[in-house]
């Protein structure tokens, strides 16, 4: 088949006043891992619930494998869900809560146990098909969730912030496994979440979503080198912006004056005063003995936060208010920096990103 | 032992409360007349009476008849009315929710009364019909109130689920809700019975020549003669209650282990 799995074409939705969807449009691939990540209340559960029918839309068209989606109840939808609170039938087993979407497949009892099986083996629960589900843990309702989603083979898997609820550590081994089974079944996923390192993990493209808008869609690279604007370059990791002034080349407050040439302006070319924005990792501290690739300038360091294996430090900047961050990943025969030490900043304008305003 | 007025206060309580039925049963087995003491002897004599009265026998009967369908009347009826409310959004629902809930604080003179009123312009009989019509009004509120509790426990998502995975909706209530909610169906059906059973004021209007069981209690109190007879009725109906309470209870913690739901105690 040709074409994208899915395609939103100027899709709103209006809550009575409220705008919520603002003309989502957006192409999302067959076996894609595709992600919406935004703040809270920026319309990622609406967005999500609205492909898979629980919600209707005020405009625009939802299209599934080249059909119009309009009308279509979810229970007719090549889509299936996986809840934000997993929604598991707390009456069933976790055999049947995997086999109830079965229910109307025409399978034989056999193949039916067969495929509950194969379904909880994937998910690595094969010796709880008999447990009772409200006896599970948080991790194990999440994996019958998923298996109760995927033994139906649906085209789209849309799950809402199914890693919220775990802790950390559990979150990072469940962010692998979901990886993992995605690229093993080869379905596409839409995976709602508001953690931005989730997002970049995982997925092959993302869209970022402010107030019902798509402020940018790219895949995590992109969104992280080159943002559209100041805002997701914000909410995507950390970045340090320092104040500038455009015209015959950039003069940035702290750094000194760079050529136009080589600074990437995502919004277009900048006049006057505008926001140069720098990652911690494209700054750098220099060691006795070290020089700069590009332009160095001198600082004092103001705070340093140490990781184990990756150091940050803000340092101060002669002419600039705020210090800047930057990070060192730590190494044998480099010392951490203390505070109050003066030292020598390496940095590149080729890293700068030049928002305007 | 430390002197606790609260506790004290609490065994007043109990006693005011139940040392007046826990009567009933010493004097329905008493072998005498007068209900006063000292007590005379033990008998089975009244409830035995009880076995040769037809129309004590008619008058069970048609309580039996209204409260059966009393219970399932307004628990179908509560079904729908706790599931809309707590389901869905539409215009004056709490107007419209007040209202129903209404007959839990009217005067049950006044309830009775209007009845009566609409019966005789609507030119039909009162009957045993007309009695469970009576009670239906009267247990709504209270079937709404314990189904809202169940509804209103359940995960939304639950449903969407279902439907997610292929189910209708009616599938999905079917399948899902109903289940979930079955423990609060029961607990609704014995509370609507035991009020309906209990029920004396608006069967007393509206029985016509119908009598339920404590609208023909009330007509043996005119014979003193018959007042042991009382109260060995009123044994029986009391120790059914009981049984009925606790029933109903184990039915609801039932519900709640199989849905893997906290106890949080209390029945309604
Ligand atoms: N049924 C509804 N009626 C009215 N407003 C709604 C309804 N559902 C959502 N909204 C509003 O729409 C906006 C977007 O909601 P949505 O649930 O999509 O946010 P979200 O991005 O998923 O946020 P979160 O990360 O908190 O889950 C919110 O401001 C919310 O208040
Ligand atoms: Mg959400």
């Amino acid at each position: 088949m040709s074409g994208p799995l899915i395609s939103l074409r100027d899709v709103n939705k209006y809550y009575g006043e409220y705008h919520a969807l603002r003309g989502i449009t957006a192409e999302i691939g067959a076996g894609e891992f595709f992600s919406l990540l935004g703040p809270s209340g920026c319309g990622k559960t609406t967005l999500l619930r609205a492909i898979a029918g629980f919600e209707d839309i005020s405009g625009g068209t939802i299209t599934l494998s080249g059909k119009d989606m309009k009308g279509v109840p979810p229970n007719k939808r090549p889509t299936n869900m996986v809840f934000q609170s997993y929604a598991i039938f707390p009456h069933l087993s976790v055999e049947q809560n995997v086999g109830f979407g079965l229910r109307k497949s025409g399978m034989s009892p056999s193949e039916k146990t067969k495929a509950i099986g194969a379904a909880l083996e994937m998910v690595g629960l094969g010796q709880y098909g008999k447990r009772a589900a409200h006896a599970l843990s948080g991790g194990q309702r999440q994996r019958v969730a998923l298996a109760r989603a995927l033994i139906l083979k649906p085209k789209v898997l849309l799950l809402d912030e199914p890693l919220s609820a775990l802790d950390r550590k559990m979150r990072e081994d469940m962010q692998v496994e979901l990886m993992k089974l995605q690229r093993e079944v080869g379905i596409t996923f839409i995976l709602v979440t508001h953690d931005q390192e989730e997002a970049l993990v995982m997925s092959d493209r993302i869209a970022v979503m402010f107030e019902g808008e798509i402020a940018q869609l790219a895949d995590p690279e992109v969104l992280y080198r080159k943002p559209a604007t100041k805002r997701v370059a914000d909410f995507i990791g950390v970045m340090n912006f320092l104040p500038a002034r455009a015209g015959d080349g950039l003069e940035v407050a702290g750094l000194g004056r760079v050529d136009m040439e080589g600074v990437y302006c995502p919004q277009g070319d900048v006049s006057g005063a505008c926001s140069v924005g720098l990652r911690p990792e494209t700054l750098s501290l220099l060691y006795d003995g070290e020089t700069a690739r590009a332009r160095e300038t001198e600082g004092v360091i103001d705070e340093v936060v140490y990781y184990g294996d990756m150091t940050y430090y803000d340092v101060r900047l002669e002419g600039l208010e705020e210090p800047v961050r930057l990070s060192m990943r730590n190494m044998v025969g480099r010392d951490v920096m203390t505070v109050g030490q003066t030292a020598r900043v390496a940095w590149d304008p080729r890293a700068m990103v030049v928002f305007p305003g | 032992m430390r002197f606790r007025p609260l506790g004290v206060f609490a065994v007043f309580y109990l006693a005011f409360l139940y040392a007046p039925i826990l009567l009933l049963p010493i004097f329905a087995f008493n072998d005498g007349t007068v209900i006063a003491f000292p007590l005379r002897g033990f008998t089975f004599g009244w409830f035995a009476q009880l076995g040769e009265i037809p129309a004590l026998h008619s008058a069970t009967l048609n309580s039996l008849i209204i409260a059966s369908s009393t219970a399932v009347l307004s628990t179908c009826l509560g079904l729908f009315a706790a599931r809309a409310a707590t389901r869905y959004r539409f215009p004056l629902k709490g107007g419209i929710m007040g209202f129903i809930m209404l007959p839990l604080v009217l005067p049950e003179v006044i309830v009775a009364i209007s009845l009566l009123v609409v019966l005789m312009q609507l030119g039909l009989n009162t009957s045993v019909f007309t009695i469970i019509l009576g009670h239906t009004l009267l247990c709504m509120p209270f079937a709404i109130a314990i189904l809202q509790g169940s509804f209103s426990g359940l995960d939304q998502s639950l449903e969407e689920a279902a439907m997610d995975l292929g189910e209708t909706r009616s599938g999905a209530f079917r399948l899902v809700i109903l289940p979930l909610v079955v423990p609060g169906i029961i607990a609704s059906l014995l509370i609507c019975f035991i009020i309906s059973l209990d029920e004396f004021i608006i069967a007393f209007f509206l029985s016509g020549n119908e009598p339920t069981l404590p609208v023909y209690l009330w007509g043996l109190m005119r014979f003193p003669a018959q007042l042991p007879v009382v109260m060995a009725l009123g044994t029986v109906l009391v120790g059914l209650s009981i049984v009925l309470l606790l029933v109903a209870n184990w039915f609801r913690k039932r519900g709640l282990r199989k849905a893997g739901q906290e106890d949080t105690g209390g029945f309604l």
